[in-house]
C-alpha cells in the first residue's frame, strides 16, 4: 500500500516535470548553471571510466575472436558492443552515483534548512529553478557524456589493441567506424536521454521530499542512487526491447 | 494598493500537523503601516503563523487575506505575486548556501527587477552596510556567524522594499547593542517607509520598542492583544511573567 502511494506520487512528480519544461518562462541561465555542475564536472570521471572500460572491453573481444580467427574484427566488434549497450548503460550507472547523489544531498540539504521555502518566499517557484532544470540539465548532458565515453572506449580499446599488434591509430578508427550504423548509434545513444531524466527525476523528488534533517539527507542521498540505478536497469530492458522493434536486425 | 483594507488579515486559521493542533481558531487583523509582535512560548506556533502569512504553510480551515486578497486558494504563480510584496526573514536565516552573502542580498533584485548589474550589486551593498554587513558582500554564508547570517537574512528580506515585512526573531542570538540597531532599523522602516512590520521575538524591550501591538499565541490560540501599555496591566500570569521579563533573545 506504501509502495503504491511513493510510487504514485512519483509518477505525478515526474509528469509535473514533464509539463513544467515545456512551459514558458524558462529558466535559462540556471540551467546552465546545472548544466556546467552536473555535466561539464563529471567529464573527467566518464573519460577516465570509458578509457578503463575500453580497454577491458578491448581484451574481451580478443579473446573471443581470436578463437575464430577474426582478429581483424576487432575494432569493428568492441566498437560495437560499446555503443550499443555497454557505453550507455555504464555510463549511466556511473552518472546516477555521482549525480543522482550529488543532487540528492544538495536538494535534501536546502529542504531542511529551510533554503527551499526560502526561495518560494522570494517569489520563485522552487519546483522549476531547482527541479525543472536539473532534469532538463540531465537530459542533456547524459548523451553527451554516453559520446564522450564510447569515444575514451575506444580510444582505450585503440591503446590495448596497438600495444599488441602496432595497430596504426587511423586504420583502428577506419575499421571501428566503418562498421557502426545508424540504427547501433544513435538509438542507444538517445536513450540515455531517458536515463538522464530518471536520474534527476528521482533524485529530486527524494531531495525535495527530505525531512528529519542531516540524517534525512544522507538517505536521500543514498536513496537516490538506489532507486534512481534499479529503475535505470529496468527502463532499458524496455527501452532496448523498443530499439529492436524498430530496428530488427 | 488601497490602503483601507488591513494589510494582512487571519481570518480563523487553523492548522494541524498529525494529531496536533498548531493554530486553532486563529484571527488576527493587521492595518497597513501597523506593526505587531507576536510573543509566547516556544513550540506555539509563531513560526506557524508566520509562513501561515506567506503562504509557505496552507491553513486547514480559514482564510489568510493579503491586502484584502485570499491567498488560500491561489496558483503559485498568482502566489508570487503577492509575496513580492512580503520580506520574510526565516528564524535560522536561511540563506542560500550555494551563492555570497551579498549575492543572497541580490537574488530577489536579479529575480524581480529589471536593474543593471552594478545598481543591483550596489543597493545590496547598502542593505548589507544596513544591517552592519557592509564589508562581508563576497563571504560565503557558511563562513558568518549565526548572528551575521540573521542580519543578512533581514537585508535579503528588505531587498525588494516590501511593504509588509514578516521577521521570525530578528535579533535572537545578537549582542544588545547589535540587537538595538536591528530595532532602530525596523522603527526606521515603519517610521519612514510605513512598512507593516510582524515581528517574532522574546524579547520585551524590544517589543516595547517596534510593536503598536503585542500578540499573545499559546497553544494555537491567541490569549492577549494590546498596546504594551495595557498588557502591562494583564492579569493572565504567562502574559504578566513575559511582560516583567528583561528579554533575552
Ligand atoms: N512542517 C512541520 N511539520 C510538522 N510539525 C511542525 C511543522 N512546523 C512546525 N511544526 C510543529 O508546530 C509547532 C509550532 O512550531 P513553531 O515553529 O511555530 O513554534 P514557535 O512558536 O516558532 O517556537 P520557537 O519559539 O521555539 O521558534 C511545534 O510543535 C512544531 O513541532
Ligand atoms: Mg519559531
Amino acid at each position: 500500500m506504501h509502495l503504491l502511494v511513493v510510487v504514485g506520487e512519483a509518477a505525478r512528480f515526474a509528469g509535473r516535470v514533464i509539463v513544467e519544461s515545456v512551459r514558458p518562462p524558462y529558466e535559462f541561465r540556471e540551467t546552465l548553471r546545472q548544466l556546467f555542475e552536473l555535466g561539464c564536472r563529471s567529464v573527467p570521471l566518464i573519460a577516465a571510466s570509458g578509457f578503463a572500460v575500453g580497454i577491458v572491453l578491448s581484451m574481451h573481444t580478443r579473446a573471443s575472436l581470436a578463437r575464430f580467427g577474426a582478429e581483424a574484427l576487432i575494432p569493428a566488434g568492441l566498437a560495437i558492443a560499446l555503443v550499443r549497450e555497454t557505453g550507455p548503460l555504464t555510463a549511466g550507472l556511473l552518472l546516477s552515483g555521482r549525480i543522482g547523489a550529488g543532487i540528492g544531498a544538495e536538494l535534501g540539504a536546502m529542504k531542511v534548512t529551510e533554503q527551499i521555502d526560502a526561495l518560494e518566499a522570494t517569489a520563485v517557484d522552487s519546483f522549476r529553478y531547482l527541479v525543472v532544470t536539473r532534469v532538463i540539465a540531465c537530459v542533456i548532458a547524459l548523451p553527451l557524456l554516453t559520446s564522450l565515453m564510447n569515444f575514451t572506449g575506444m580510444f582505450g580499446g585503440y591503446v590495448a589493441e596497438t600495444s599488441i599488434t602496432g595497430t596504426p591509430f587511423q586504420a583502428y578508427f577506419r575499421q571501428a567506424f566503418t562498421a557502426i550504423e545508424f540504427s547501433d548509434l544513435i538509438p542507444a545513444t538517445l536513450k540515455t536521454m531517458v536515463f538522464g531524466f530518471i536520474i534527476a527525476s528521482v533524485a529530486s523528488y527524494l531531495g525535495i521530499n527530505t525531512n528529519s534533517g542531516t540524517e534525512g539527507v544522507g538517505r536521500a542521498s543514498t536513496q537516490s542512487v538506489v532507486a534512481s540505478s534499479i529503475l535505470l536497469i529496468a527502463a532499458n530492458v524496455l527501452l532496448v526491447r523498443i530499439i529492436f522493434f524498430f530496428y530488427p536486425v | 494598493m488601497a490602503t483601507d483594507r488591513p494589510a494582512v488579515e487571519l481570518r480563523a486559521v487553523s492548522k494541524s500537523f498529525g494529531t496536533r493542533k498548531v493554530l486553532d481558531d486563529v484571527s488576527l487583523t493587521i492595518e497597513a503601516g501597523r506593526s505587531i509582535c507576536i510573543l509566547g512560548r516556544s513550540g506555539t506556533g509563531k513560526s506557524v503563523s508566520l509562513k501561515t502569512i506567506i503562504g509557505l504553510i496552507r491553513p486547514d480551515t480559514g482564510g489568510v487575506l493579503i491586502e484584502g486578497e485570499d491567498i488560500t486558494g491561489l496558483s503559485s504563480r498568482e502566489l508570487s505575486r503577492v509575496r513580492k510584496r512580503i520580506g520574510f526573514l526565516f528564524q535560522y536565516a536561511a540563506l542560500f548556501d550555494s551563492i555570497s552573502v551579498g549575492e543572497n542580498v541580490a537574488f530577489p533584485l536579479r529575480r524581480h527587477s529589471d536593474l543593471a548589474n552594478d545598481e543591483i550589486r550596489s543597493r545590496a551593498s547598502h542593505l548589507l552596510t544596513q544591517v552592519g554587513l557592509g564589508r562581508e558582500y563576497d563571504k560565503m554564508p557558511s563562513d558568518l556567524s549565526g548572528g551575521m547570517k540573521k542580519r543578512a537574512g533581514l537585508a535579503r528580506a528588505l531587498a525588494l522594499q516590501p511593504p509588509i515585512l514578516l521577521a521570525d526573531e530578528p535579533s535572537a542570538g545578537l549582542d544588545p547593542v547589535t540587537a538595538g540597531e536591528i530595532d532602530a532599523l525596523l522603527v526606521t522602516l515603519k517610521q519612514q517607509s510605513s512598512t507593516t512590520l510582524i515581528v517574532v521575538t522574546h524579547n520585551i524591550p524590544s517589543a516595547r520598542t517596534i510593536a503598536d501591538e503585542l500578540v499573545f499565541l499559546h497553544e494555537g490560540r491567541i490569549i492577549a492583544q494590546g498596546a504594551p501599555a495595557a498588557l502591562d496591566r494583564s492579569d493572565i500570569p504567562l502574559v504578566r511573567q513575559f511582560m516583567t521579563s528583561e528579554g533575552a533573545g
